[in-house]
């Protein structure tokens, strides 16, 4: 175990010496822009804004509730120190006269106001805890799906440890606002008003006193919050990029072990960590220059109402009474700006993260639901047509212009070399992306034109990663249909010919995958996928790759599977092992982004063209 | 091994768990102490006004004394300004301590995890990792830079005030005493319901992060069958619960903050009374009993911030705790004592002798009796059936699992009597499924080399024919995706095999490297592959006949068990299993009765 010491010393070394041969160990890339413009930051400060807005505006109601309580609970607590006074300066005299009176219920009217505030308190703390977690159930639900609508390439570009890190540090930035903030806030809000209004009530020269203390307290506010805005942003990227670094080592943990990456990723955590520390150091020394000279304001005026409310006594324009009452209130009126110091301070860092996310929730789907969706005919009969479709990554055309049409229930097969366009073609049969030009059309409909849920039933892709998600085998195969029973399930692994290495396991069905010894290997993991999208019983099959990792036996058993799972159904497989191509119906040939030959796999064989080839080279690779 | 701990509750109210902290901040005790220092000298400045006050109105109010009104003035100027020059004090002291031990405890907790074995991380979720290097270690630096503080100012505070009221006057200074026994009582009784709600709430935030995890990486299966719903139904029943277990903590919260609210106005009460009653009697003076009044009105934040600062340092526990399990994780794969790096030749020998492997708490081994000696410069490869512990056994050779029976050695060495750094160095990997990480080419490809000369680098690129790096944007500086979606299965898994033959390795280790090429680059990747196999001993996992062919001997492995070894085609003609398995005749009679068709 690492000592914290020497821990610290490799995080000055790190974050003091740029002399490090590796300092561009993360490549160049399209990378958002750290220094905003005055514009692009008010333009933020707005976005956030609204999100917040967008969020408590259903609790309204709730909030005007809240605030009401919370009047209640300050008369009542801000009875205290009046009561006092009215004791010192009426109830004493009174009993020294011999009259326990006053005293009784001024005594009495304390506990009552005690009891007042501590049950009003109570249900502010409760009401208050409930509105923020609804608030965050409300943002966590809408980030989450919003995610989850967003395209592929979103994901690609964004890499999943940003999102993750929107979703958790930045979702909790927003809870520590609600758990600390609203609480102070109001209480600090009508405090400050009430104690300001009872200070000009007692004795309007001395409250005015107390008063002057406000354009001190703009002046130093509005440079807080013009340097915090731009320091929590910081902090926000920072955290991000740590919650990257960590969630991919531990995502490829067996990568780092066999490699020895560990050392270097030390060093890069490490100054991750320490970019991360000085962002919040920023944050921090901002508020230590901040509350302290809120404070400091606070004590100024202290000490003037005391001067000239002694003097006031001298001349005999207002009674001690008023005086020590007026100097506790006037406590009452300063710690409560410290709370919204405070509040302010969890404000520009919930604010900060909220810039993030709204900037996801701001993406929009690069392949949208329709507004209007076409109703899918029933049954589907499955026919795909590309109809000039033309598609790129950015400047770089991958399909230049392609015209196919794969009558229902055919099965094709894709050949071609790595970046001939297979995997692109077969992205736009199942949605992934929409074409720049021209139109993808099932059944005659175009896919734009679908409900995702009908495109989803109809068209279901399979590819090389196998994602597999906690939970047990069976759960997991149940993902391609929700609604399947066990039984069900069961006949979909069989028929693929998961169901011997599945019974194998410790638990058979029941096995957690994300348990000790429950771990699968890539091939038993593309099985699973096969058993999943063989339940989810789709029109249109597109497979990408879905084989590599099988070994042949299994292979095989899936290919068996699959000649009678694609009888009647139309599919699209890329495959570089070409036994997968002969029970094809028709074999396309692909080059830079067009269909070189097509014709079913015997005619192609049999012929010269680069299908013969390829089928040869094969043949010879099998020995 | 460490599992997240089933029922939290068992051991509740465990504000020992904070000792964990204190290696922590021991560099940083100089900071600590101004914390301290600072913080206290603030509150006693602030006890400076109210005593001035009653100094004020007992002197020259009382006496009419404007003159002597300044000096005191000035001195309550004089506290203010200390109070404010304090709180900054005390404020930087303090960012600067907890920052830097949220710093060194992080990077500890990662330098940590990244040392603990494979079989750590495959029964642990991300999410449960990262919640607790973030989320936890979070509200372990606010405890630290804010709670631990304020719990030790605010008793110190009422325990100093407490005893200037007793000297101020004593018969109600010892009442205000008494009346504070009932409250410790009833408040620590709380804590503890506190703490295991803590916990809970704590757990379910790694549950949730774990969700957001899969949905966000598993994005494409979730896409492809449109189960957006599916998954979306599962975050939100944790979100939901995620939100009932914090209301449940809320309301605990309510109470304890209620009743240290409660109290001290009660008291002031009682105080009132008490001394309205020793004015009547003459035992104290008007401006005696303002002055107590004012002293006890010094008293009612520290009380009530008792009450959550409490339950801070509650939280805090439980967030010790949770860190602390990853801590204590058992580093079961590490250097034994005093071990040596010892001579290995390149290529070296790699032997398995009686090699047996059982995860721990499962009955049936993974692998058992393995037998094989690789020759120095040889090349096995490693067929079987899915599940026949192909994988498992490669992880041996590197380590990332270590054999539970037998042994496996480097040139006659036990790896496990080598140095973990030597032999990861003498043994390369190329997983199944190929790692890429989110930065450029080249640290990707000289991951385990980082010295690798640009010779190297580009021989290695070559030999796995991944030269397409170079049509990237900015080249070998390109940042790939992570994981490398952005690229294809073939073009990672190419980027995967460059960066296990960089520096040609003395032991190569594939497992089945070449699964995702398409026939013409796989040639081209096994022509140039052979060049480095013939240098090193290289143990491949193969599933296609032509993977096989790049070896000199193959080792049939079933059930965990090896039953076969020899040439690729004694085995094809011998033995019906390995037949079965890698029969390219029968893919070939597949072949060309489909062709026929």
């Amino acid at each position: 175990m690492t000592s914290p010491g020497s821990g610290a010393a490799a995080t000055t070394s790190a974050g003091g010496a740029p002399a490090d041969a590796h300092a561009d160990w993360r490549g160049v890339s399209t990378e958002e822009d750290d220094a905003l413009t005055a514009s692009a930051s008010t333009f933020l400060r707005g976005r956030s804004r609204r999100l917040l807005g967008e969020l408590v505006r259903p609790h309204r109601r709730s909030l005007w509730w809240l605030l009401a309580v919370v009047v209640v609970q300050n008369l009542a607590w801000l009875a205290g120190p009046f009561l006092i006074g009215v004791g010192i300066d009426s109830a004493v005299p009174a009993l020294l006269d011999g009259d326990s009176g006053p005293l009784v219920w001024t005594t009495v009217a304390l506990v009552a106001a005690a009891l007042l505030d501590t049950g009003s308190r109570y249900l502010f703390l409760t009401g208050s805890g409930r509105v923020g977690q609804e608030v965050l159930l409300a943002l966590r639900r809408r980030v989450f799906t919003h995610v989850q609508q967003l395209p592929l390439s979103f994901h690609e570009r964004y890499t999943s440890g940003k999102t993750i890190s929107r979703l958790t540090s930045d979702v909790e930035a927003l809870a520590e606002l609600l758990d600390e903030g609203l609480d102070g806030l109001l209480t600090a809000l009508f405090s400050i008003t009430t104690i300001g209004v009872v200070l000009l009530f007692l004795d309007l020269p001395l409250g005015l006193v107390a008063l002057l203390g406000f354009p001190l307290l703009y002046l130093v506010g509005r440079w807080f919050q013009r340097q915090t805005t731009v320091a929590y942003r910081r902090t926000r990227q920072t955290i991000a990029a740590l919650i990257v670094q960590f969630t991919e080592t531990f995502g490829g943990i067996r990568a780092v072990q066999a490699f020895r990456r560990e050392p270097r990723n030390d060093e890069l955590h490490a100054r991750l960590n320490e970019e991360n520390r000085q962002a919040n150091h920023r944050a921090f020394w901002l508020i230590a220059v901040f509350v302290p000279a809120v404070t400091m304001i606070g004590n100024v005026i202290t000490v003037a109402v005391l001067g000239y409310g002694a003097v006031r006594v001298m001349d005999g324009d207002i009674q001690v009474g008023v005086l020590t009452a007026f100097l506790l209130y006037l406590r009452r009126f300063f710690d409560p700006l410290q709370d919204i110091a405070m509040f302010y301070n969890s404000y520009q860092s919930a604010t900060a993260a909220l810039e993030k996310l709204s900037g996801v929730l701001e993406e929009r789907s690069t392949v949208p639901e329709p507004a209007d969706p076409h109703p899918l005919p029933a049954p589907i009969a499955g026919e795909v047509v590309f109809d000039g479709v033309r598609f790129g990554y950015g400047a770089a055309t991958v399909l230049p212009g392609l015209d196919l049409t794969i009558p229902a229930g055919q099965t094709v097969a894709l050949v071609g070399a790595t970046g001939a366009g297979k995997s692109t073609l077969a992205r736009l049969a199942a949605r992934f992306y929409d074409p720049g030009d021209g139109v993808v059309r099932l059944d005659g409909v175009s896919l734009t034109r679908l409900a995702d849920a009908d495109l989803r039933r109809a068209v279901v892709m399979v590819t090389q990663e196998s994602f597999l998600f906690s939970g047990s085998i069976a759960d997991n195969i149940g993902f391609g249909r929700p609604d399947a029973d066990r039984t069900e399930i069961e006949a979909a692994a069989r028929a693929i010919g998961a169901d011997g290495f599945i019974r194998a396991l410790p638990e058979g069905y029941d096995t957690d995958v994300r348990k000790r010894g429950g771990r699968l290997s890539a091939g038993q993991r593309q099985l699973v996928s096969f058993a999943r999208a063989f339940l989810a019983d789709p029109a249109v099959l597109v497979l990408d790759e879905a084989t590599s990792s099988l070994d042949v036996p299994s292979e095989r058993l899936v290919q068996e599977a699959l000649r009678t799972l694609l009888a009647d159904r139309t599919a699209l497989i890329i495959a570089h092992r070409l036994s997968t191509v002969e029970f094809a119906d028709r074999v396309l040939v692909m080059e830079a982004g067009r269909i070189v030959e097509d014709g079913s796999p015997a005619e192609l064989v049999g012929g010269t063209g680069r299908f013969a080839d390829l089928h040869r080279a094969w043949a010879d690779s099998l020995v | 091994m460490t599992q997240p701990a089933e029922n939290p509750a068992d051991e509740q109210g465990r504000l020992s768990a904070l000792r964990r902290l204190l290696p922590f901040a021991r560099p940083y005790r100089g900071l600590i102490a101004l914390t301290f220092t600072g913080a206290l000298l603030a509150t006693l400045a602030q006890l400076a006004v109210p005593l001035l006050t009653r100094r004020i109105v007992d002197g020259p109010i009382a006496d009419g004394d404007r003159g002597a009104l300044v000096p005191l003035l000035g001195l309550a100027l004089l506290f203010g300004t200390a109070e404010a020059a304090l709180m900054f004090l005390r404020r930087w002291a303090m960012g600067n301590s907890s920052l830097a031990i949220e710093r060194d405890l992080r990077d500890t907790l990662y330098q940590r995890l990244q040392r603990l074995p494979v079989g750590f991380h495959e029964g642990w979720s991300s999410g449960q990792l990262l919640s607790r290097a973030t989320s936890d270690v979070s509200t372990i630096r606010r405890f630290v830079g804010f709670g631990a503080v304020f719990l030790v100012v605010n008793l110190v505070t009422c325990v100093v005030v407490g005893a200037l009221l007793v000297v101020t006057y004593w018969p109600l200074g010892v009442a205000v005493l008494v009346t504070s026994v009932p409250l410790i009582a009833f408040g620590l009784g709380f804590e503890k319901r506190y703490n295991a709600q803590s916990r809970a709430v704590q757990d379910e935030q790694g549950e949730l992060a774990t969700d957001v995890e899969e949905a966000v990486q598993g994005i494409r299966v979730v896409r492809s069958l449109g189960r957006s719903g599916l998954v979306f139904g599962r975050y939100d029943r944790k979100a939901l619960r995620l939100r009932e277990l914090q209301l449940t903590k809320v309301r605990t919260l309510a109470v304890i903050w209620c009743m240290f609210e409660f109290h001290p106005q009660i008291t002031l009460a009682i105080v009132l009374v008490g001394g309205a009653l020793a004015v009547n009697t003459g035992a104290l003076t008007v401006g005696g009993l303002v002055g107590f009044v004012a002293l006890f009105t010094v008293l009612l934040w520290p009380i009530l911030s008792l009450g959550f600062l409490l339950a801070q340092a509650q939280e805090t526990a439980s967030a010790c705790d949770r860190v602390g399990e990853l801590l204590d994780a058992p580093l079961t794969v590490t250097d034994a004592p005093g071990v040596q790096p010892a001579e290995v030749a390149r290529p070296a020998r790699l032997r398995f002798e009686d090699v047996g492997f059982r995860f721990p708490g499962a009955g049936d081994p993974v692998l058992a009796g393995i037998d094989l000696d690789v020759a120095p410069g040889e090349t096995v490869a490693l067929v079987g059936a899915t599940g026949s512990g192909k994988t498992t056994l490669t992880a041996l050779v590197p380590r990332l699992l270590d054999v539970t029976r037998g042994r496996v050695t480097l040139d006659g060495h036990d790896v496990r009597d080598l140095p973990l750094s030597q032999v990861r160095s003498v043994v390369a990997t190329a997983f199944e499924e190929a790692t890429l990480f989110s930065m450029s080419v080249r640290e990707n490809v000289t991951l385990g080399r980082p010295g690798a000369s640009e010779a190297d680098v580009e021989e290695a690129l070559r030999v796995a024919q991944a030269d397409f790096v170079h049509d990237l944007p900015w080249g070998l500086d390109t940042r790939i995706g992570e994981q490398g979606l952005s690229l294809s299965g073939g073009q990672r898994q190419r980027l995967a095999l460059a960066r296990a033959v960089l520096g040609r390795p003395s032991v190569l280790v594939l497992d089945d490297p070449l699964s995702a090429l398409d026939v013409h680059t796989e040639a081209l990747v096994e022509h140039a592959l052979r060049e480095v196999l013939a240098q090193t001993t290289a143990l491949v996992v193969a599933h296609r006949a032509s993977t096989v062919l790049l070896a000199d001997r193959v080792a049939l492995l079933q059930h965990g068990r090896i039953t076969a070894v020899g040439r690729h085609s004694d085995l094809l003609a011998e033995v019906p299993a390995y037949r079965e398995l890698l029969s390219s005749s029968a893919e070939l009679a597949g072949a060309g009765e489909g062709g026929a068709r």
